[in-house]
């Protein structure tokens, strides 16, 4: 299964498609909403998607990860549209015979999805909004 | 070189910077390179970003690649899902 919605995501349906009588190890990504960022308050975030291309994006990497893997079943959700903090934006299952390759498993995916797939934040916080990773000028504030 | 009509879709920053999500325009580029060119030259904003890709027809798709009335083409912004 994978699921762009502006619906609030039902975790633990993501993680029974996920499941398998046969696996040994079900791995859940739980991503949320932060309140803060680079010492600001974070107010909500704006999800947009292209949503054909993100399904195609989001199954390469499934199957990439299925097969070096060996998984048993996945499942992916992503949520789209206004967030506040604690909501959850994205959520990651998959199961294999042992834990190691399932929580390989599960980073890759993460990761992928994060680095390739065509889905955008807004940050909207206190006196201003961003779109995260956008600008090269973005300087995160650490002193 | 002939001028074609291109629909374009843009998302997130990039759809900001050119106004719609959808946005027709007319152009001689032949490939993707061209019309990236064409893009910062018309959009200068675009040139702020860190990078912006193009996707036709749902698939990532380097500067060689020939583009046609009828594919789908999007500008992709560095992407922020998770």
């Amino acid at each position: 299964m994978i699921k762009i919605t502006a619906k609030p995501i039902d975790v633990q349906k993501v993680i029974d498609t996920a499941s398998s009588l046969g696996a040994g190890a079900v791995n859940v990504f739980i991503g949320t909403v932060r309140d803060n960022a680079h010492r600001k308050n974070v107010r909500w975030l704006e999800y947009e998607a292209y949503e054909s291309m993100a399904v195609a994006e989001i199954r390469m990497i499934i199957e990439e990860a299925a097969h070096r893997w060996k998984l048993m079943g996945w499942a992916v959700s992503h949520r789209v549209g206004t967030l506040r903090p604690g909501e959850v934006a994205v959520v990651v299952a998959v199961s294999a015979a042992h834990r190691k390759e399932s929580f390989e498993a599960c980073e890759f995916i993460i990761d992928a999805i994060k680095a390739k797939v065509p889905i955008w934040k807004k940050e909207v916080f206190e006196g201003g909004e961003e779109w995260i990773s956008a600008n090269p000028s973005m300087v995160i504030n650490v002193n | 070189m002939t001028e074609r009509k291109l629909k374009l879709k843009a998302f997130g920053i990039a759809r900001e910077i050119l106004g719609s999500r959808e946005v027709e325009i007319i152009s001689s580029a032949q490939r993707v390179g061209d019309l990236r060119d064409g893009l910062l030259k018309a959009y200068p904003k675009l040139q702020g970003l860190k990078s912006f890709m193009i996707a036709v027809n749902q698939a990532y798709a380097a500067e060689d690649i020939l583009i046609t009335e009828t594919d789908e083409i999007a500008l992709i912004p560095p992407v922020s899902g998770g």
